[in-house]
């Protein structure tokens, strides 16, 4: 298996490109520093018992005044920043990467029924995905909370928003993969081997799901990618402006959010830490996303 | 003229360098037409290219000499080959669809060409343009050429590009499959053209085809290409009438003939090692269990008047648009456990008729009956009516027809599943290599993915998953087309083994009348979506009643020494 995925030409490729290598490893270590956040953090910035406001505002440990137990400085709380990163990255991932996929879900559900059966419902399911993409993510993410709001009782307002925030999230990115899923099963549907499933007489979800799905799954495993940093960076844009996760919770955007206040006031880590991370993990995840086009162009091999 | 000696080609990839031509010697006088011949991946196209100096990078010429007149084509610069191409080489592509400029009218395209290689005012550059025209036979030329190419046939197209070609007056036309997509009658007058301006214009042309009966048509001499390598080269009549090495010989055996039909193609055996299916069923056991079913022996079929009409394009907003008529009331009668021929040009509605019948386009009018039962229309047809599995198809292109994410095994096992013929998944399995073994694959192909197979080998595992529905209609559509001639003779000769066997009834859908001939009892030539002539086959080849189909036979390039 191992030696299978050492000579792939995938594996090849990858070794001929060192900016997919770096974007690679860059992304590999930041996923693998926000699962094991709680065995690698040396404090846990949810629990106000293990800091203290006496140690807030320090500095890195390469500045003057900086101490060795937070290399990257604490903020204002007096919370480790590398802790309070490797916390918040876990938040965003676990939002992006549900966002994403209830997005692949959605979207390639749809999508494949749009490009198999086509007319009618190909135009309604298409429109409603125009209408979608005119509203911009906030709006959704506003509406929704709104709803949720409305409908659930107060106690229970701080628990959803997660859900909340992952909904909106996933329902601003649906449309990509429905665009792009029917766009292929267009192409798919005319193709010789699905219509020697049709003539056969197999139900549609069958030929969809069996026949069609997996030789589509090529573009879309690149818009899963490229998505995922979408919905990353979206997490990070609602929560900066206040409608995703509170003060209490923070994720990468809340953790920019609040260095914001700080920007000029000489204490430029709070600021700056968070928004690095961010930017290295959503410029890593792209590039792997690029790489993977690639991989799957045959046209390149 | 132009003289090639030693010709090495490699492309480096991955596993170190491929070489696509190896020593290969040729040589084009002035008015001859030389054909190069061979099967897919034999390098002919890679010659014209290394001619021409358009191979594809990263491919590169390795050794060898290439003069042309007193030019050497190998040590030229890029400014000075680009002068070359055009003034004095030129190349006519496979698919004028492609190879002309859409958003630009004819007379563009060819003036533009003429002023790039000489400096010449518009006019004059018209006048010579609409000449041009004029010689290679488009009538009213002078106003024709404002059309833009869409507005021209596949043909006229095609006579467009050969203009294109000649703007220059090159002394050397490589020819790509000229007319491998064009229809047989358009095919001949492309031929007759090229022949005409070797002749008349001294031009030498290289002409690359995998279709032996155009070399017998009109080269003069022909050179015959294997792996990349020279296998016998000579006077076109000589190689073709007394073929000297083997492969030329296993080559024109394996031809289809027109004037006559042979029981069996004669191919040279296949170098598949059998391994014994895991179950140590062979392919004696496949046939067993074929018999085995309820019903032996073919099913007829009979359709009536049956009308086929799609929407056709919108000219306007505001009415309906006309229909396009694909079919008009057909009717088509195929005798049980026979082959029924049904030919055609592109477009006479030869699919449409196995859409119809497999139930994917609901036809407006008529009726059809299998084995004496109405066989509902597509609209109405339930997905688990018995015709369902009573008629399976074999497509065109083995390439698309196999699904590429699925194993042998879960292609093959897929109509037992479905049909419920086999509720035991081990059993299931054990058929399937069984059936492998009966279509002459080996029965570990089983655990492979279509892509490790050749398109040949594709199609025989097309038809095992045919035939594992246990069918009595079997419809063939164009099953040999994309296929290499040896290739098409061991699938025509698997087709004819099994027919024989099982008793099968076929329809047989190809515009090759030479293949045809070698498979049909019958035939039903169709034309603009009518039936032209029903007939037997064998009085059909001899006595054509119908003008159109004496015509088509006329044309077919046929190899007459």
């Amino acid at each position: 298996m191992l030696a299978r995925f050492w000579h792939s030409d995938g594996f090849w490729m990858l070794r001929r490109s060192p900016a997919a290598m770096i974007a690679g490893l860059v992304a590999f270590l930041v996923i693998a520093g926000a699962v094991f956040a709680p065995w690698i953090a040396s404090t846990d910035p949810y629990d106000l018992a293990s800091f203290s406001l006496m140690d807030g505002l320090l500095p890195p440990v390469w500045q003057d005044g900086g101490m060795a137990q937070f290399p990257l400085g604490t903020d204002d709380q007096g919370r480790d920043m590398i802790s309070a990163i490797l916390y918040g990255a876990r938040l965003s991932l676990l939002i992006g990467l549900m966002a994403m996929v209830i997005a692949t879900v959605l979207g390639v559900g749809l999508g494949l029924a749009a490009g198999y059966y086509g007319g009618r419902f190909d135009a309604i399911v298409m429109r409603i995905a125009d209408v979608q993409l005119a509203l911009p993510a906030i709006l959704t993410a506003l509406l929704i909370d709104g709803i949720a709001r409305g409908v659930l009782p107060s106690e229970m307002h701080g628990d959803v928003r997660v859900a909340v925030l992952t909904l909106a999230i996933a329902l601003s990115l649906w449309v990509n993969f429905a665009r792009t899923a029917r766009a292929s099963t267009f192409v798919e549907r005319n193709k010789e081997y699905v219509q020697a499933a049709m003539i056969m007489g197999q139900h549609p979800l069958r030929v969809m799901f069996r026949h069609i799905l997996p030789n589509i799954l090529g573009p879309l495993l690149v818009i899963m990618t490229v998505d995922l940093a979408s919905a990353i960076l979206l997490e990070a844009t609602l929560s900066f402006l206040g409608i995703g996760l509170p003060a209490d919770s923070p994720s990468l955007g809340t953790l920019i959010r609040i260095g914001m206040q700080f920007l000029l006031s000489g204490e430029w880590w709070i600021l700056w830490v968070p928004t690095l991370f961010l930017i290295a993990l959503v410029v890593s995840i792209n590039l792997l996303g690029d790489f993977l086009r690639d991989v799957f162009n045959p046209r390149l091999h | 003229m132009l003289d090639v000696q030693g010709l090495t080609v490699r492309f480096p990839s991955r596993h170190g360098d491929f070489t696509a031509i190896e020593g290969v010697s040729l040589s084009v006088n002035p008015g001859e037409i030389h054909g190069l011949v061979g099967e897919s991946g034999a390098g002919k196209s890679t010659i014209g290219a290394a001619v021409i100096g358009l191979l594809q990078p990263p491919g590169y010429i390795a050794e060898g000499t290439m003069t042309l007149g007193d030019v050497d084509l190998r040590n030229l610069t890029a400014a000075q080959a680009h002068q070359m191409r055009g003034a004095r080489i030129s190349m006519i592509f496979q698919d004028p669809q492609t190879s002309l400029n859409p958003l630009m009218t004819v007379e563009d395209q060819l003036i533009e060409t003429i002023q790039a290689h000489e400096d010449i005012s518009t006019s004059d550059a018209r006048t010579r343009a609409i000449e041009l025209l004029e010689e290679i036979g488009i009538k009213q030329a002078a106003t024709r050429i404002k059309a833009y190419p869409h507005q021209f046939s596949g043909g006229m197209r095609q006579r467009v590009v050969i203009a294109l070609a000649l703007c220059t007056n090159p002394e050397l036309i490589i020819a790509d499959e000229p007319t491998t997509a064009l229809d047989v009658a358009v095919q001949s007058q492309v031929l007759d053209l090229i022949k005409r301006l070797a002749q008349t214009r001294g031009i030498g042309f290289i002409l690359i085809t995998h279709d032996i009966g155009v070399i017998a048509q009109i080269t003069d001499n022909v050179t015959v290409l294997r792996g990349g390598k020279v296998m016998e080269h000579g006077p076109t009549e000589r190689v073709l009438r007394a073929p000297e090495h083997p492969y030329t010989k296993a080559l024109m055996d394996a031809v289809p003939r027109l004037d006559k039909r042979v029981e069996r193609f004669l191919v040279p055996e296949s170098d598949v090692v059998k391994v014994a299916s895991p179950a140590g069923l062979t392919g004696a056991d496949a046939e067993a269990w074929l018999l085995d079913g309820v019903q032996q022996g073919g099913a007829d079929l009979e359709m009536k008047d049956v009308t086929v009409r799609f929407a056709g394009t919108r000219t306007s907003l505001w009415t309906k648009p006309e229909p396009f008529v694909a079919l008009d009331s057909v009717s088509m009668q195929v005798r049980p456990g026979t082959v029924m021929g049904l030919v055609g040009e592109s477009g006479s509605g030869k699919s449409t008729m196995a859409k119809v019948i497999t139930g994917l386009v609901s036809p407006a009018e008529g009726q059809m009956t299998l084995a004496g039962d109405p066989l509902p229309a597509a609209k109405q047809r339930p997905r688990d009516h018995v015709s369902r599995r009573l008629i399976q198809m074999v497509f065109q292109d083995p390439y698309s027809s196999l699904n590429a994410r699925h194993r042998i095994g879960e292609i093959l096992s897929e109509p037992l599943w479905l049909y419920g013929l086999e509720p035991d998944a081990a059993r299931r399995r054990q058929i399937s290599a069984a059936m492998l073994d009966l279509v002459g694959l080996s029965a570990d192909s089983i655990d492979r993915y279509p892509h490790q197979f050749s398109g040949g080998q594709r199609q025989r595992i097309a038809v095992a998953r045919a035939l594992l529905a246990r069918p009595r209609f079997l419809i063939c559509d164009e099953p040999t087309s994309a296929l290499d001639v040896s290739i098409q003779a061991q699938v025509l000769n698997l087709l004819k083994d099994l027919q024989a066997r099982f008793g099968l009834t076929i329809l047989f859908i190809s515009h090759n009348l030479a293949v045809v001939r070698q498979m049909s009892d019958d035939i039903t030539v169709l034309r603009n979506g009518k039936v032209v002539e029903a007939q037997r086959s064998e009085a059909f080849f001899t006595a054509p009643k119908a003008d159109y189909a004496r015509e088509l036979l006329q044309l077919t390039p046929a190899i007459t020494f």
